[in-house]
């Protein structure tokens, strides 16, 4: 069944100003339970404004979110609690901190769930240990530590909530390959270990074509593509229209088919296209 | 619900009153605050209540927005007018209850108060909704040059109000992004009690603030590295010119202060 579910949704930014722009059009799609999903698009493309719907931030101008097939958007109270259920990690997260202390940046979320201290001590305890924070960090200022690190704790932040729908708004913006690679799988291995749905944003899809089941590309406040990544990634002129790209090492990858080598084509990283080509070297090329 | 305040905001157009100069147009909405002040009785307040209103229309910056802009500031006005009912006695009396006591001269202060307030709201708003912040500062800096005589720093002065000017929207995209980001973790700002309301803010203001330090330090390395120094004699990429559009301005604000003072002066004072 599906675990949440966008309905003819519109939204427009401004309204009644000289500023008015329709932010979103007309979107429709699902994720299913325990599904990873990428949404990615050009700055300006609207996945932002989208997301913010997904747990009641925003209020759609047209159309509905359903949250296990009920609306969230029905009461004050319901929108309150999806935002417990669909946890929401923006852009940047490490410049929301405001705690005195790394535990009790991290408690914030649970602490307004109205969970009991042992509850919220055992989700900062587990959600540190996600994003591999030690417990020697917990006492100190989150304004003392590194920005990979801050951002770490932000993270921890939502993942405290044991949300159902974990959204990451460009979790590994602003870092270096290294760190880009912790955060994708500190993200990954979030997944496998708890089971939660998991939606991630970003304009990368370098980033997101090895962990993603599926992408959803925006375009101008429309849904261009909803797809798997295999299927996504095979209309390439497409993408560049949109201004995106398709990884590096898959535009190598089908140059070199189109050559004549006999290589998987849908190869989207570089550890993968190590092993791909390791496996055609032995084969001897055929 | 923030980004409602429009006051301060700048309204790109290529109205008249757009392209007056903005020494021009801080002089003209100078002397049109002393003539709404100036007026005495119903026909000078009409003259100043037609300008302002036609100075909305010259612009062609919509009355809705203008209007939603005011939507802070109503409670101030009805309370200002109410209290002035109270404090008039002058007049016939209409009312006497217990304490109180509405005369027609409270009525009339009360009426010529929210009045003024809207007017003066009204053509102060306009001179930051059709003058970009860097303009006007550059207007104001101008303006107050003659003071750089007397020892006061007028170019650093301008060059501070330019930066906080800036950093207006910077800051309440800002607060709505920290917002944005506690409430997805369940932080509850727009309900409960004072003291719950006070508290919620605590995650919201410690961010700000942090982040703002950390943004002026970044600006001021910037612009060190830049050589910015604030006393030297700095020359502008846009040379500011009068035209005839400016004349045209006084010319209107002229007039209109005679006629107000003649009006006063024939029909007589209400307040």
């Amino acid at each position: 069944m599906s675990i949440l579910e966008i309905k003819n949704l519109s939204y427009k930014y401004g309204v009644g100003t000289p500023f008015e722009i329709a932010a979103l059009e007309n979107i429709n799609f699902s994720v299913e339970k325990g599904e990873m999903v990428a949404i990615i698009g050009h700055t300006g493309s609207g996945k932002s404004t989208l997301i913010q719907h997904f747990n009641a931030l925003l209020k759609a101008s047209e159309g509905q979110v359903l949250l296990d097939g009920k609306d969230i958007n029905e009461s004050r109270e319901s929108a309150h609690k999806a935002r417990f259920r669909v946890g929401l990690c923006f852009q940047y997260p490490e410049y929301q901190l405001f705690e005195s202390t790394v535990y009790k940046d991290i408690a914030f979320g649970p602490t307004n769930m109205g969970l009991d201290k042992t509850e919220i001590d055992r989700r900062v305890r587990k959600a540190a240990e996600f994003v591999g924070l030690k417990e020697s960090m917990f006492e100190k200022s989150p304004f003392d530590l590194s920005g990979g690190e801050k951002r770490r704790v932000a993270i921890a932040g939502v993942m405290a909530m044991e949300p159902e729908v974990l959204i990451m708004d460009e979790p590994a913006a602003g870092l270096d390959p290294r760190g880009r690679k912790v955060i994708l799988d500190l993200i990954k291995n979030y997944r496998e270990k708890t089971g939660s749905t998991v939606i991630i944003v970003s304009h990368s899809m370098e980033d997101v074509a090895s962990v993603a089941d599926r992408i959803l590309v925006m375009n101008k406040g429309k849904i261009a593509f909803n797809d798997t990544v295999d299927e996504v990634f095979s209309h390439e002129q497409e993408l560049r229209e949109m201004g995106l790209n398709i990884p590096q090492i898959t535009k190598i990858f089908s140059e070199l088919k189109r050559y004549g080598f006999n290589l998987n084509a849908a190869t989207y990283t570089v550890d993968d296209a190590a092993e791909e080509i390791l496996r055609y070297l032995h084969k001897g090329g055929n | 619900m923030i980004k409602d305040i429009t006051i301060g905001q700048y309204f790109p157009g290529e109205s008249f009153i757009h392209k007056l100069d903005a020494r021009a147009k801080l002089i003209v909405v100078f002397l049109s605050l002393v003539e709404i002040f100036l007026c005495k009785n119903f026909l000078s307040l009409a003259v100043v209540v037609i300008f302002a209103i036609a100075s909305v229309a010259i612009s062609k910056i919509s009355f809705k927005v203008v209007l939603k802009g005011m939507k802070m500031i109503y409670f101030i006005i009805v309370l200002t007018s109410v209290l002035q009912i109270f404090y008039n006695d002058e007049g016939t009396v209409l009312l006497d209850w217990w304490k109180l006591k509405i005369t027609t001269g409270g009525i009339f202060t009360a009426i010529f108060m929210a009045v003024r307030i809207i007017c003066l709201i009204l053509v102060s708003s306009l001179l930051t909704y059709t003058t970009s912040p860097t303009t006007l500062t550059d207007g104001i800096s101008r303006l107050l040059s003659p003071l750089n005589k007397i020892k006061i720093p007028v170019d650093t002065l301008a060059m501070m109000m330019t930066i906080a000017l800036r950093f207006i929207p910077t800051l309440i995209e800002e607060i709505d992004k920290i917002m944005n980001a506690q409430k997805a973790r369940g932080a509850d700002i727009d309900s409960g009690n004072l003291i719950q309301r006070a508290k919620a803010l605590v995650p919201i203001f410690i961010p700000l603030f942090v982040n703002s330090f950390r943004r002026a330090y970044e600006l001021a390395f910037a612009m060190e590295c830049r050589c910015y120094n604030g006393n030297k004699k700095r020359t502008r990429m846009k040379q500011m010119k009068f035209s005839w559009r400016d004349a045209v301005s006084f010319v209107v604000i002229a007039v209109m202060l005679a006629g107000i003072i003649l009006l006063n002066y024939f029909f007589g004072a209400v307040i």
